[in-house]
């Protein structure tokens, strides 16, 4: 069993793993920090982006690196469409891949850069919610992005690296950054998803089963447990332990793995999520007291519910409950009507509510009495003849670097009154912030990520206890090394097991400790029936055994062998565990017959000599070998005699 | 345990309360608990003394599944669970969860309030036998405990009905409840794959009608519709507040869009909007078109039909209207029957079963007149008209589940005994498997080949994996495999005889035979050796025979021509005692072939 790690980002993990002659990749994640690196793609023109004044790095003289970099606040940016950092495409030959399976919507960007164009002739594998929540990240994405147009790509300054400033200096491997896929191939990529339901058994070609289990990070969010009568392995990617939304975490179905994969922690462990959402609140309750609108870059589906939920409560009880709420992205509306079927997949709570029956999350009320409001976009006329300020408007991307956002940003970057909270984890939000600097709008930082923190994801080790556990190098840097940390003296890591740990690096493959004994088949009652087991030793029987094998579908079954050609079915022989003894030996001839047995030492063990039957007995250690010439009959009386003095099964 | 046990307790060559019994793999499992709705008496519930005649039901009966949540499906559940005192888990789906507790308060309001019955359940008694349902997602394998596991798959036939496939150790078996193969207005097609179960127990309702004749039955509902109102006439529709009332809905609403009628229809209850509310919620059960469009334009929003006031029931002109309850027993829609029924012009449709005594009842019956209970009689020369509307699979329809799905039997529930002995026929000659279809109380065997999971070393299956595609590929090849059986723990596995050996920790000893055949023949041995071989190969079609420096191995017996160019060789034969069938057969062979 080998473990290919094809993402250096251990948010937007990619795995694939190779077991049974099974290529299986373990979710498709897109790295989108490299986004950042661009110049923002505004939704209207923005004529102070525009005005940007070129960078060129000193003492370097490049005609074609002209036009392709600017510089804002002291900070340089590529003037081109941003471009994404998919999974490395070297490691692994996508057309060889057997199985996707997905986890959840974060974690599925990339797999159209997988299945498209590739030779991929898989499955792929993903629960309802991640399956259509993931199309309206993809689509969101994507509209995005086509509102920026279609420039040629700034391609020079990947080869000038070296004399560009920091951070662009330090972008990892820009040349392997690909534009996002066109529509097509997103629409094509999408239609490969095969549908399953959480406790679901997937047969892959018959040689394992795979379940998503429920993982409580978000609607749909699965663990995947691949399981053989002998083996489990479970990939857990994206877990909650946290009370929100979604169906809590199944922890027992992961419990007692061979191998547990970890990956999708926190990307901040230093904030709890519960504060960030008290204070979250507060700031928003100032600032729109103060007159100021409030800015929330997130993504369409996930904590933007939880947020909907909380913030209008808190709005309410302090007085704001006329402040209008907006939701800004081409799939508001079928985010939102979305997130209300999915009775299945949410919380017990929320569950209790569609019995009654009442949509499970208040936002379709909020639409209802006028409260929330969504769009497809900004400039949408019935949106804007509506817009109200002082006002909260959630949308895209929460990189600012595409999206309505990006425009919003650019409109209220200059008045004080106004806040930007940034509550979505995946981005640095002072980056995030760079090329719309100066601004005098507030920024709050209130990251609420509800994955696994080290704490929670050292405690969940511990209760499934793995035989091995792989972790992203990430996790397995010293706690001291990493930022977050501090400075802490000792060199432990962030997550820690009792069994071995491997560690998975970008690009690496590792060799799993799972050894393959045996396979699981079924016996034929019949076959079992003529077997007459001994006891071999104390709760150890055993029976020779001829058993016949069928393959089909990747079953197999032992059935009872039948005659071929000349010859009868074959019958279990007598199968002997030592050296017969010599003297029973010439006792049991005797009785046969065969009286005139002569025993003489031999070079490892003895010789018995049958002069009338010219029969020689080479009896040793590990082997007797008997050079019988006499008739047929005296070969079986031979064979009668042995069985008798030889200790056998 | 190799045998599969069924005895319906209902839907044993009938329809209405359905209830069957399976015992497999030494586990007792209740398919549906359902109602009889024409009878008044004991007769209604299932015989559950059969299942033990006195003392506590639960350690008889391992779960208790409901296929959906029409009443002669899941219509006796609270009266076992709260009256006889079922305890065990009763597994639905979600929106039968939701649906099911609804439906069981509508009846039991007609049952108690209206006919004055007090042995009956109460509604804390339904709520409590909701509570203890565990709900289950489709495809989802539900482990009831460590040996018997359920998994869900659409059954299309009302929102949320499903098939269960149930197993116990290696035996499994599929029922259906009720389904439907074809997509109608607002639910899918039924699907399940093919998962090979022991035995398919399946509906029959429709067992000799070879097209599903829905179609037809909902044309004449909107010709008759509409021919009435046309004339001015009033249409009632007394329903239910669930189920075939949203499925009517739907039937007028796509009706009146595409043929621009401008007659009100009116929905006439307070649970109306909470009613549709559930279909909203759990659209997910619905069908693919639905699904799709939902976000633009939700199907259970009905633009034409509009909520009724008490007011309009002397409204002139043409009119629809829904009115509960179903079975025209009491409230709005016996309210409104009592001022339409003289006039000719107007037509009541029943589009369910009407329990015995209820004015429904009497009036489906051919009642001219109707006397209530202050004397006051009201005639009847409203047309009536009786019309069911449910979705059952036709012939066909079962013949291509039981070809998806590839059972090894099939037992024939829930449908006339006239025709499920037609289908019975079919099915027997076009699948050749068996089919039963036990009465009620009947018990039905069907034994199954006795399989033992078994683990089989690697070492074994790699090492004849290698001889075996070592040969030309031919699927007929039979793939025999020598080692030894070990039983540990209880468990079965199948090891090479070194991994025995290794295990007790001794050394394996090998006994091997040597013979030798002397053999007349000039020219070189190895040319002996080729016309052996050519002997052999003859004699020993389908074995592995391959020569290489003039030895020949059949498969582990070796042979060796030893001798110089002169007349006499030697042909020695060797075998493991294992190989003791071949080798003695060479042997014997060999010396026959030199006398």
């Amino acid at each position: 069993m080998k473990l290919y790690c094809l993402s250096s980002d251990a948010a937007k993990p990619c795995f694939v793993l190779s077991f049974k002659e099974l290529m299986i990749m373990l979710d498709c994640g897109l790295s989108a920090h490299s986004v950042l690196n661009f110049l923002p793609l505004p939704p209207v023109p923005s004529t102070r982006l525009a005005s940007l004044p070129n960078y060129t790095p000193p003492h370097v003289n490049d005609p074609l690196l002209e036009g392709e970099l600017k510089e804002c606040c002291g900070r340089v940016f590529v003037d081109s469409i941003p471009e994404f950092c998919p999974p490395l495409d070297k490691v692994v030959d996508f057309s060889q891949l057997d199985v996707i399976l997905i986890s959840n919507y974060t974690c599925m960007m990339a797999l159209p850069f997988i299945t498209e164009e590739t030779g991929f002739k898989g499955q792929v594998y993903a629960t309802e919610p991640t399956l259509q929540i993931g199309r309206f990240y993809l689509e969101e994405l994507s509209a995005w992005l086509a509102a920026g147009g279609a420039g040629t790509a700034a391609r020079r300054w990947k080869e000038l690296l070296h004399v560009l400033p920091a951070p662009l200096a330090h972008a990892q491997r820009p040349r392997a950054w690909r534009r996002l896929f066109s529509g097509e191939a997103m629409a094509r990529a999408l239609a490969r998803v095969r549908v399953v339901g959480y406790d679901e058994r997937v047969r892959l070609y018959g040689a394992l089963d795979a379940t998503p289990v429920s993982s409580g990070f978000c609607l749909g969010s699965a663990n995947w447990v691949l399981r053989t009568p002998h083996e489990k392995i479970a990939y857990v990617s994206g877990s909650s332990t946290l009370t929100t939304h979604p169906r809590p975490i199944n922890q027992a179905a992961l419990r007692g793995a061979d191998v547990l994969i970890l990956a999708a922690l926190t990307q901040t462990p230093a904030h709890n999520p519960d504060h960030m959402l008290g204070d979250l609140c507060v700031h928003a309750a100032l600032t729109l007291r103060g007159g100021g609108s409030l800015l929330l870059p997130v993504y369409p589906s996930g904590v933007l519910y939880d947020l909907l939920e909380c913030l209008s409560a808190h709005l309410d009880g302090a007085g704001l409950a006329h402040v209008p709420l907006y939701v800004v992205s081409p799939v508001a509306d079928s985010s939102l009507a979305y997130s209300n079927i999915l009775a299945e997949w949410v919380s017990a709570g929320k569950q209790a509510r569609v019995y009654l029956p009442e949509e499970p999350f208040p936002h379709a009320s909020l639409v209802r009495a006028g409260r929330l409001r969504h769009a497809k976009q900004l400039h949408d006329d019935a949106f804007c003849a509506d817009f109200r300020q002082p006002c909260v408007v959630f949308c895209g991307h929460p990189s600012l670097r595409f999206g309505a956002a990006v425009h919003l940003v650019e409109l209220w970057a200059n008045n004080p009154a106004h806040a930007i909270i940034f509550t979505e984890p995946d981005f640095p939000y002072l980056e995030a912030l760079a090329p719309f600097q100066p601004l005098s709008m507030k920024a709050f930082h209130c990251p609420i990520d509800t994955s696994l923190n080290y704490a929670q994801a050292n405690k969940l080790v511990r209760e499934l206890r793995p035989r091995e556990l792989v972790l992203p190098e990430q996790y397995a840097a010293p706690t001291g090394a990493g930022g977050a940390g501090g400075a802490g003296g000792g060199a432990r890591p962030h997550v820690v097991a009792d069994g071995p740990v491997t560690v998975a690096r970008r690009g690496a493959a590792r060799a799993l400790g799972v050894v393959r004994r045996a396979a699981r088949g079924t016996l034929c009652g019949a076959l079992a029936a003529g077997a007459a087991p001994r006891d071999l030793r104390a709760g150890l029987r055993a029976a020779p055994l001829v058993a016949q094998l069928t393959l089909r579908d990747a079953r197999l079954e032992l059935c009872a062998a039948t005659p071929q050609g000349p010859l009868p079915a074959p019958v279990p022989q007598p199968v002997a565990l030592g050296a017969p003894d010599v003297a029973a030996l010439v006792r049991e001839l005797a009785r046969e017959g065969l009286g005139d047995a002569r025993v003489e030492a031999g070079a490892d063990g003895c010789i018995v000599h049958l002069p009338r039957h010219d029969t020689l007995l080479h009896v040793e250690r590990h082997a007797t070998h008997v050079f019988c010439e006499g008739r047929a009959h005296v070969r079986q009386a031979l064979r009668r005699a042995l069985a008798a003095c030889t200790p056998h099964v | 345990m190799p045998d599969i046990k069924i005895t319906p307790l209902g839907a044993g060559q009938d329809v209405g309360r359905s209830c069957i019994l399976l015992s497999m793999g030494g586990k007792n499992i209740m398919l549906d608990c359902g109602m009889h709705m024409g009878y008044n008496d004991e007769r209604r519930f299932p015989d559950f003394s059969y299942i033990v005649p006195e003392g506590p039901i639960t350690s008889q009966i391992d779960c208790v599944i409901i296929s959906h949540f029409h009443l002669d499906h899941c219509g006796a559940l609270p009266y076992m669970s709260e009256m006889v005192g079922y305890t065990g888990p009763i597994y639905m789906t979600h929106p039968t969860k939701a649906i099911a507790p609804i439906l069981l308060e509508d009846m039991r309001k007609v049952i108690v309030e209206r006919k004055g019955e007090s042995n009956f359940f109460t509604s804390q008694m339904i709520k409590d036998c909701i509570k203890k349902v565990t709900a289950v997602t489709l495809h989802q394998s539900v482990m009831v405990d460590n040996e018997l596991e359920i998994k869900a798959y659409y059954a299309g036939h009302v929102l949320g009905a499903a098939m269960f496939w149930i197993r116990v150790g290696n035996q499994s078996v599929v029922y259906t409840g009720d389904y439907n193969m074809t997509p109608d207005r607002h639910l899918g097609a039924a699907w399940i794959d093919k998962c090979r179960p022991d035995l398919m127990i399946t509906e029959s309702t429709y067992a000799t009608t070879i097209r599903d004749s829905k179609r037809c039955r909902e044309r004449d509902f909107l010709k008759k519709v509409h021919e009435c109102v046309e004339k001015g006439g009033k249409v009632l529709i007394p329903v239910f507040a669930l189920g075939r009332a949203q499925e009517l809905c739907i039937l007028l609403e796509t009706y009146w869009e595409r043929m621009n009628l401008k007659y009100p229809v009116y929905f006439a209850l307070g649970l109306t909007e909470k009613a549709n509310n559930y279909y909203k919620m759990f659209i997910t059960w619905t069908n693919q078109k639905i699904r799709k469009t939902f976000v633009q334009r939700n199907m259970f929003d009905f633009k034409h039909i509009k909520p009724f006031d008490k007011s309009y029931i002397d409204n002139p002109g043409a009119m629809v209207v829904f009115a509960t309850p179903g079975m025209l027993h009491a409230g709005l829609s016996l309210n409104i029957f009592k001022k339409w029924a003289p006039f000719e012009q107007n037509m009541l449709i029943m589009p369910g079963f009407c329990v015995q005594g209820t004015v429904g009842h009497k009036i489906l019956n051919g009642a001219k007149k109707v006397e209530f209970e202050n004397r006051q009689v009201v005639e009847v020369k409203m047309a009536v008209e009786y019309m069911s509307f449910s979705a059952h699979a036709d012939a066909k329809g079962i013949m291509q589940l039981i070809q998806y799905c590839e059972p090894k039997n099939v037992l024939l529930v829930h449908g006339e005994a006239q025709k499920m002995e037609f289908l019975k026929d079919k099915i027997e000659k076009e699948f050749e498997i068996s089919c039963y279809m036990p009465a009620n109380g009947e018990t039905c065997t069907i034994t199954t080949p006795t399989k033992i999971p078994i683990d089989v070393s690697l070492r074994l299956l790699k090492a004849e994996a290698v001889r075996y595609n070592a040969q030309p590929p031919d699927p007929k090849r039979r793939r025999i495999v020598h080692g030894v059986l070990c039983v540990k723990d209880n468990r079965l596995s199948f090891l090479d005889i070194d991994e025995v050996c290794d295990e007790i920790g001794i050394n394996r000893h090998v006994i091997r035979f040597t013979s030798t055949v002397r053999f007349e023949d000039s020219g070189p041995a190895i040319k002996t050796a080729e016309k052996l071989k050519t002997l052999l190969e003859e004699k020993l079609q389908g074995w592995s025979i391959t020569i290489s420096d003039g030895n020949i191995s059949v498969e582990s017996v070796l042979i060796k021509v030893e001798g110089d160019n002169d007349n006499t060789k030697n042909i020695y034969v060797s075998w493991t005692n294992q190989d003791e069938d071949l080798g003695s057969y060479i042997l014997g062979l060999l010396q026959s072939m030199v006398q």
